[in-house]
């Protein structure tokens, strides 16, 4: 765990342990690990109110939800819970191994701490989190749901379903990120299918939509308390850089699922010094 | 056994079985605040409207989507609910398979899918509605149970055996209305069992959910020729707890037959000849739907079409065991 270590130092740290995990695993996803760097730091510093104790504080109930819509960005997650305190950091470079706790995609069967949804299959963490959102209404718990999702996962039709579901239910404890970081594998997602304004869209629906610098931390944070006032369910969209902070990676839809090789991640970690 | 007995009565008793998951609901929900509902458009269908008017705080309409549905269920399962979710089977199942599978059965959730409308007795309404594959997809996901029962009071019983159950399960509650074969009074479901409802030498029959009252007329027909049919009911084909009830029958009939309202491919009939092939290897006849889609049809038409009614049972028995 990083202690009192300053927002550029944690997010610098973050990204040196998402490339160090997929090159020792050989696989995995930097890009859209790295376009969502600040995001989950943002929420796991500053919003989310979650005991790192995890289930064995007595306040585990009453925690903040975070699910991580857009699974493939596991290793950036893994690094943000094991900085903020977790799990040890050790455990990261077990990432993607047999035996490992911390699966290619996010999964609760393994018991990591922090971890509150299997995920990974595009367009389910959006109806997940209605879930979990109906049943803290249920309960009169005030904890809120966060949820983040990839710009080319709102091409799955299961997402615009739960829009529709979160609006008509009135799910104000819901926050919906998008990852806007315009790739996916294939190319853009203009040339792929095209999303259209998503702002509008959001707002079609029936959200309050905000829409900020996804990799500045004073936005995103301004942002997300915003949202806990908003009687409305929200959407942040958060304009990002596939790739963040590597110069060779930086908006560019190769780095989606393959892992840098040795020198590559020697020529990674020398720009993020 | 405990039957009742007006089974092989022209006017005994027939009941619905929808309505026996819909009592059902409302009963468990009064006890148990935890149990909630969600339907996708089809809550008087499924009876879940039931549950919705005495409980409208715990019941969710999902609207046409069912995708969305089954994840909600599975986010409301991550925070401690015990979500029911119903449509009928064919929407249920093949809609939305990765959600169940991914979403549900991965996280092992306690989510209780009930599906009404399985198999060809959907009738009328063609093979869009008409789930043949049903029972082999969800057999086919780790941790989840598959229970197929076969009268109103089965269905009750089953549906509160899935309460225990920590983990997702699969019910497939028949559209039609059902002839009461289990006493309402004496009947003890064990999903550990397989229920012999006759004793027989000549060959076993193996069935659930519709088609155990089929079976039962066919063996009284055999019967009447003098062969000994032993009708084997398995409710819960998955875990498959009743492997031995079943080795055991087929070592004294040495022959076997299984009968489903669902394709040969991928339900009772695979469950059995996997089992047998590998424990007790012995003649199978697999009679279902054989790997083909159904039609529209008034349902006693269909049933007799696909080869499931009584009579037509008992002549492909007859000519199976003369072989």
């Amino acid at each position: 765990m990083i202690k009192n270590c300053g927002f550029e130092d944690f997010t610098k740290t973050v990204r040196q342990d998402i490339l160090k995990m997929i090159c020792t695993a050989k696989s995995g996803h930097p890009g859209g690990s790295l376009s969502c760097v600040e995001i989950l730091s943002v929420l796991y510093r500053e919003i989310l109110n979650v005991p790192k104790e995890w289930k064995k504080s007595p306040y585990f109930d009453k925690r903040d939800r975070f699910i991580l819509s857009k699974g493939h960005a596991s290793a950036c997650l893994y690094s943000v819970l094991a900085r903020s305190g977790f799990f040890n950091p050790d455990e990261l470079l077990t990432f993607r191994k047999f035996g490992s706790r911390l699966q290619g995609h996010p999964s609760v069967r393994y018991g990591l701490e922090g971890i509150e949804a299997s995920t990974g299959s595009l367009g389910q963490g959006l109806s997940m989190a209605a879930g979990v959102a109906l049943a803290l209404k249920l309960d009169k718990n005030p904890a809120q749901v966060y949820v983040l999702m990839g710009d080319g996962e709102m091409q799955e039709g299961s997402v615009w379903e739960a829009l529709m579901s979160i609006a008509h239910k009135k799910l104000d404890n819901i926050t919906a990120i998008v990852d806007k970081n315009n790739l996916q594998i294939d190319g853009c997602c203009d040339d792929v299918k095209s999303l259209g304004d998503l702002d509008k869209k959001f707002e079609a629906f029936g959200f309050y939509v905000q829409t900020v610098d996804g990799h500045c931390e004073d936005e995103l944070k301004k942002a997300l308390l915003n949202t806990k006032k908003s009687p409305k369910p929200s959407a942040i969209i958060a304009n990002t850089i596939k790739g963040k902070g590597v110069s060779f990676m930086e908006n560019n839809a190769g780095w989606h699922g393959k892992a840098p090789k040795e020198e590559e991640l020697q020529a990674a970690m020398e720009e993020l010094k | 056994m405990s039957l009742n007995n007006s089974i092989f009565k022209t006017d005994g008793e027939v009941k619905s079985p929808r309505n026996a998951y819909g009592e059902t609901l409302v009963e468990l929900g009064e006890k148990n605040k935890d149990i909630v509902v969600l339907d996708a458009d089809l809550s008087c269908s499924t009876q879940t409207c039931k549950f919705a008017s005495k409980y409208p705080e715990r019941f969710f309409n999902s609207g046409i989507a069912e995708q969305d549905m089954m994840t909600t269920a599975a986010g409301l399962a991550i925070a401690g609910k015990i979500p029911f979710v119903s449509t009928f089977a064919m929407f249920a199942t093949a809609r939305c398979l990765d959600q169940i599978r991914n979403s549900i059965c991965y996280p092992k959730l306690n989510v209780k899918i009930v599906a009404t409308h399985g198999g060809i007795t959907v009738g009328e309404d063609g093979a869009s509605h008409q789930a043949l594959e049903d029972v082999s997809f969800m057999r086919s996901l780790p941790d989840m149970t598959v229970i197929i029962p076969s009268d109103y009071n089965e269905v009750k019983q089953a549906v509160k055996y899935a309460l225990e159950v920590d983990g997702p399960c699969y019910i497939r509650v028949s559209r039609t209305n059902l002839k009461t074969i289990f006493d309402e009074n004496n009947y003890k479901f064990d999903p550990k069992k397989a229920v012999k409802l006759t004793e027989g030498s000549d060959v076993t029959i193996v069935t659930n959910g519709e088609t155990l009252i089929e079976a039962l007329n066919a063996a009284k027909m055999l019967e009447k020729d003098g062969i000994k049919a032993e009708v084997l009911h398995i409710p819960v084909i998955k875990p498959f707890f009743a492997k031995e009830d079943l080795i055991d029958s087929v070592k004294k009939t040495r022959r076997v037959v299984t009968v489903e309202n669902h394709s040969i491919i991928g339900g009772v009939g695979s469950l059995v000849c996997e089992t047998l092939s590998e424990n007790y290897p012995a003649p199978v006849l697999r009679i279902g739907t054989n790997d083909c889609f159904g039609q529209s049809g008034e349902q006693r038409v269909l049933m007799e079409h696909y080869g499931l009614t009584a009579e037509k049972l008992y002549e492909k028995i007859k000519k199976f065991l003369n072989k």
